[in-house]
């Protein structure tokens, strides 16, 4: 399972009722229903990684979560996962508003467009950014709302949610060191955050 | 595809007599119930690979193989064979014609023991729980009893679901597909008229006209109720790829009342075809039994049974809920509903809505995305029981 997925895992807690919105191929929903005696649920709109789901024994929706997050009862989760996904959604304040909907806790992981090395490549080539984290064309892109953490933040406040915890992670998706807390919004490639409220 | 299981036969068995009679949901009782079955593939020594394929209203036991003779193969041979979703290498796949079915299964054209009597419609009235205690008694004698999964589209994914709530603990995962938890009052209409053209035929009898003789019976009404029935299995998109507005065996219109559209004539020719292997008596219940159908009329219950699957040895039931965008006799809204309720209660669902061309019908075709995934969901059930 890839490093941040064990950081949001250990987020979502046990024994929770979580779905997993762009679950891909449900490794950390088998994670959690496995190892953490979570329910769970994943939406996944790719044919190859809803096949995953299923070769995995992972209850999954096949469709686009902004279509099928409205179809979610009101409260029907303990807690909605989305990781690296909002900055691919159509309308990124309408899922965080229907996340906290369907579950009173909410665990979103995003990149963060403000690091150092995006800002050093975007000054230093003039170009859009490429790297293993963001490894599109502009034209081809599904991430179509990039934003920083100050940006996140921000908005999560606009909406009225608190954010109840925040880990840094570095690009390979671990815990970044201690000294990105100095300065997050550059030092953090990514951030895993439980929004509450 | 690879080579299906070639020859095979239909056998019988009765499962309820004198003895040990079949109490029905509406309290009636039934003395002798024959069931006509095939099966394909061998059952593994613990009985734990045992798929039941339950069909839908104008199915049969035969749902694979070659009859001898026969050119055609079985209903749903495309799914089931070696290499197949349904591999009949790894598991042993059942199929019996329905109780109240006119394929070799006690149903309204038998002999009622008390008169000597064809039934007609003094045989009761019957419920899908009725049809799935049939299956379970003939799968006890097989040796069945617990099933791998138990799938079917339509009728037969009311008889998984009902099955799998019915039961719990004994069905391994359900596969509902194009199937239905509550009949719209579109869909009832529908049913209504298709009975109305059978009972409205003069040679109907009140449905004793088994003695009448072959030329004897409501054909008419018959073929009318299918003619009705197959424009809602079908979609819009696939009668207009499929007929047009072409005219048969002629390039002008011919400006009358005869079969002149293309479409006119493939519907008198399913209609004719039809009552040539099906009884208007059966006709009459299955619709029935689909209209009454409501097994999540009480939530609570659903809940209970949910959880004491959860809690019995080998586990609670994984659902499949299977539907086709282009199927307009029960659409994606109806395979949502039986998704989001076995959710509420706990259970574990997959739900997926396929794109295929052919409406209702499509559950029966060859569909890669389709058969990829009944072949997945399987193969998981496979493998979590052999761990």
């Amino acid at each position: 399972m890839r490093a941040d997925l064990d950081v949001v895992a250990a987020l979502v807690g046990h024994g929770v009722r979580v779905v997993d919105l762009g679950c891909g191929d449900g490794a950390l929903l088998e994670a959690l229903i496995a190892r953490q005696a979570c329910e769970g649920l994943g939406v996944e709109r790719d044919d190859e990684r809803f096949h995953a789901c299923v070769a995995r024994g992972v209850p999954v929706t096949h469709g686009d979560l902004e279509a099928e997050l409205p179809r979610l009862a009101d409260g029907a989760f303990d807690c909605a996962v989305l990781s690296l996904t909002l900055q691919a959604a159509q309308r990124p304040v309408d899922v965080l508003r229907e996340m906290r909907r369907v579950a009173p806790r909410r665990v979103v992981s995003l990149p963060n467009f403000a690091h150092w090395r995006i800002r050093f490549d975007l000054a230093r080539t003039g170009r859009m950014p490429i790297s293993p984290a963001l490894p599109y064309q502009w034209y081809e892109t599904p991430n179509i709302h990039l934003c920083t953490l100050r940006d996140f933040e921000a908005t999560v406040a606009e909406v009225g949610m608190r954010i109840g915890r925040r880990v840094l992670l570095d690009a390979a998706g671990r815990p970044a060191a201690r000294g990105a807390r100095l300065a997050p919004n550059a030092l953090a490639a990514r951030a895993v955050y439980v929004l509450e409220g | 595809m690879p080579d299906g299981i070639g020859k095979v036969e239909t056998q019988r068995a009765v499962v309820f007599d004198d003895d040990r009679p079949l109490v029905l949901e509406s309290g009636a009782r039934l003395t002798h119930v024959e069931v006509a079955y095939e099966t394909y593939g061998t059952l593994a020594p613990d009985g734990g690979n045992a798929v039941f394929v339950c069909h839908a209203l104008s199915g049969d036991a035969h749902a694979a193989g070659h009859h001898d003779g026969d050119r055609r193969p079985g209903w749903w041979d495309n799914i089931i064979g070696p290499g197949r979703p349904l591999d009949t290498d790894r598991f042993f796949v059942v199929c019996a014609n329905v109780l109240g079915g006119c394929k070799g299964t006690t149903g309204p054209g038998s002999t009622d023991p008390a008169s000597g009597r064809p039934y007609g419609l003094r045989f009761p009235l019957l419920a899908v729980r009725d049809l799935v205690e049939t299956h379970r008694a003939l799968l006890r004698q097989l040796g069945v009893t617990r099933l791998l999964a138990a799938i079917g589209g339509s009728l037969g994914g009311m008889q998984a679901l009902q099955w799998s709530l019915d039961h719990p603990g004994e069905v391994g995962g359900a596969l509902v597909i194009a199937s239905s938890a509550r009949l719209s009052a579109q869909n009832i209409a529908f049913s209504a008229v298709a009975r109305e053209a059978i009972m409205r035929d003069p040679d109907f009898a009140g449905g004793d006209y088994y003695e009448a003789g072959r030329a004897g019976r409501p054909d008419r009404g018959l073929a009318l109720a299918r003619m009705i029935g197959h424009i809602t299995y079908l979609s819009e998109e696939s009668m207009r790829q499929k007929f047009g507005r072409r005219i048969q065996d002629a390039v002008e219109p011919r400006f009358g009342f005869d079969v002149d559209f293309e479409v006119e004539s493939y519907l008198a020719h399913q209609g004719q075809s039809f009552v040539e292997r099906f009884d208007a008596n059966t006709y009459l219940y299955m619709t029935r039994v689909m209209d009454y159908f409501d097994p999540f009329a009480d939530p609570a219950r659903i809940g209970r049974q949910v959880a004491a699957g959860r809690a019995a040895e080998g586990g609670g039931t994984s659902y499949l809920v299977l539907s086709f965008d282009s199927d307009w006799r029960f659409s994606t809204e109806h395979a949502r509903e039986i998704a989001d309720v076995l959710r509420g209660a706990g259970a574990p669902v997959t739900f997926r809505e396929l794109s295929a061309p052919h409406g209702h019908d499509s559950f029966l075709f060859p569909v890669p995305e389709y058969h990829r995934t009944v072949a997945g969901f399987l193969d998981r059930l496979a493998a979590a029981r052999a761990r």
